[in-house]
């Protein structure tokens, strides 16, 4: 197999806080092929932003890497020096951030900004600006050389997470990491930017790593996804698999509660009952167990590890 | 470079409708004038003595009166205009220049380089004006570059405080992040994108400072600390004029006017410029 674009091996992050360790991320693993798109499904507060930021390597101040290594295309992103490092970001490894109405410059036109992200190149102006107007033709912009005079409050939400894509994909990266790009916009808008996602990742051919908390749009995009809980990856595997023979009690649970899936009328939408752990004071063994209702003995006792070749999932009830 | 030639052309059009910014830029542009031009306006050298022709009224020889050497009044008070807006070009950019770079460092450097910037901003702004300006002068004489120093001294912390909460405030920014996660460099971030959100305030600021900074100097002037007679400055023409008040009120007309017209001219100007410079409103008319 080649290597990867992205593998995530053993990685553990932590903050440090006033009350004391808060364990954020615990042994991840995670493998991003080339030319795949890979997405991270769970709930708020169960580490997808940690691990953008440590992949990219914009840690909060008070965070910590204890373990593990980030290789990209085989080399370890942890062991790089800081200028090497802003080599990569924007070039190689771009990330496309949630809220479009804040990630653009307000006081920049579009043009400005775009010709800007291609400030390590030594070309001309006038071939950066036609570039910027191809970009963004690509990614569905109408009128694209009219629009790189307009500053970004012109814009609709849409339109600038489109412009935020073209700024990302301008550099033709190998990895683009999508933060729950669709999630501040309306369901036809999504719809039109997940297509536009996968059409551009055929043409680029870039590896995408895409956060989100939506079911159906994960299931929609990604070839493989991961299901994160509580700083953990509880279960990996294609998307059918998972969506189709889910294996952790997280997973099943989760799928539950999508409300596409919900077959009867019901005013009542199905919860998870209990809430995330507190990471600061982690309980043994497994960390869904206060959630679960399938848990036997050991798993108050050991904490489950990730099984499987290719649906992998970190459970002791699992298949049985 | 095609668009900034439109955002002047569209700030300046924007500005053809607020006809108070609009008020306060003529006036600017005439003082701006009339000090440039001082040498071909005026008939009379300001510094010549006319002692037959002591604090005459207004004529036609003599449009603003003389005062009580017979120099003629309108020539001092353009001459006077030279010195005034000197000291604020000079004051205002060099403080500014400071304390933009002081107050990015304290807002976008580590913690404890903020903290001690702070506590020198503020232990400079803790001197009253006129106590700081008057220990200077007793170290170095009165003299115009005195005047300019006190005033650059005292103005950095201003700049600095407003840079520097400027800066905090955009540096938690999600397009400051995607910036990073674009790679940029901490100084092509704080050029590029940081620069570029706080110029506008920074540049209402300069030009609402010109009324204090000219005022200061008339006032520093007016009590002996500043420029040193013969040398005409607005507050030299007052402080002359003050003792003669009763005979011949023309100086201190003369030499009080000129202020006047600074602060409500920069004034109006400034505020209309806070209007037109808001992002948000700017490219609305025509293409937006």
């Amino acid at each position: 197999m080649a290597t990867p674009a992205l593998d995530i091996r053993n990685l553990s992050v932590s903050y440090q806080t006033d009350r004391g360790e808060l364990r954020a991320l615990r042994n991840i693993n995670l493998q991003i092929p080339a030319g795949r798109i890979i997405g991270i499904v769970g709930e708020s507060g169960c580490g997808k932003s940690t691990l953008i930021s440590a992949i990219i390597r914009l840690l909060a101040p008070n965070a910590r890497i204890s373990e593990g290594e980030i290789l990209f295309r085989g080399d370890d992103l942890l062991g790089l020096d800081p200028k090497a490092m802003r080599a990569l970001r924007g070039n190689e490894i771009s990330v496309v951030f949630q809220d479009p109405m804040t990630s653009l410059n307000p006081v920049l036109t579009i043009g400005r900004q775009m010709l800007d992200v291609q400030h390590r190149e030594k070309h001309p102006k006038a071939k950066k600006r036609a570039r910027a107007i191809k970009m963004l033709e690509r990614v569905g912009i109408p009128d694209p050389a009219e629009q790189l005079n307009r500053y970004p409050h012109h814009l609709s939400g849409g339109m600038r997470q489109r412009v935020a894509i073209a700024m990302a994909l301008m550099t033709d990266p190998g990895l683009l990491i999508a933060d729950e790009p669709t999630t501040a916009l309306d369901a036809t808008l999504e719809a039109q930017i997940i297509y536009r996602l996968q059409q551009l990742q055929r043409d680029f051919g870039c590896a995408i790593l895409f956060i989100s908390h939506h079911l159906g749009v994960i299931a929609e995009l990604c070839d493989e996804v991961v299901v994160m809980y509580a700083g953990e990856v509880v279960e990996s595997g294609t998307t059918r698999d998972v969506f189709l023979k889910p294996q952790h009690p997280y997973t099943r649970k989760l799928l539950d509660c999508d409300p596409a899936r919900i077959k009867q009328a019901t005013r009542k939408l199905p919860v998870i009952d209990g809430s995330l752990p507190d990471l600061l004071e982690l309980p043994g063994g497994c960390v869904f167990r206060p959630r679960c209702d399938r848990c036997i003995e050991t798993c108050a006792i050991e904490r489950p590890e990730l099984k499987g070749d290719r649906h992998r999932v970190a459970c002791h009830v699992a298949g049985l | 470079m095609s668009v900034q030639r439109g955002v002047i052309a569209e700030i300046f059009g924007r500005l053809r409708k607020d006809s108070l910014g609009m008020t306060g830029l003529v006036i600017v542009v005439v003082i701006l004038l009339a000090s440039i031009f001082a040498p071909v306006l005026t008939p009379h050298d300001p510094l010549e003595v006319d002692v037959y022709n002591r604090l005459v009224s207004p004529s036609w020889q003599h449009w603003l009166g003389t005062d009580q050497l017979g120099r003629d009044v309108l020539s001092r008070v353009l001459f006077g205009g030279r010195i005034a807006l000197k000291v604020a070009l000079v004051a205002i950019s060099v403080s500014m220049a400071v304390g933009l770079l002081l107050g990015m460092m304290a807002g976008f450097g580590p913690k404890w380089l903020d903290r001690l910037l702070v506590i020198c901003f503020d232990t400079l702004r803790s001197f009253p004006t006129i106590m700081f300006a008057l220990a200077i002068v007793a170290l170095t004489g009165p003299s115009l570059n005195t005047v300019i120093g006190v005033i650059i001294i005292t103005s950095i912390p201003v700049y600095g405080r407003i840079v520097r909460t400027q800066t905090q405030a955009l540096r938690e920014n999600d397009f400051i992040l995607a910036e990073r996660a674009m790679g940029a460099s901490t100084a092509r971030i704080l050029r590029d994108h940081i620069l570029p959100n706080i110029a506008a305030p920074l540049l209402i600021l300069a030009s609402m400072d010109v009324p204090a900074v000219v005022g200061m100097e008339a006032g520093l002037s007016f009590l002996g600390l500043g420029v040193t007679p013969p040398t005409p400055s607005w507050g030299n023409i007052l402080s002359d004029g003050y003792s003669y008040l009763r005979n011949s009120p023309w100086p201190i007309i003369a030499g009080g006017i000129p202020l006047i017209l600074v602060t409500l001219g920069f004034t109006f100007f400034g505020e209309s410029l806070r209007d037109i410079l808001d992002p948000k409103l700017r490219g609305k008319d025509g293409k937006g």
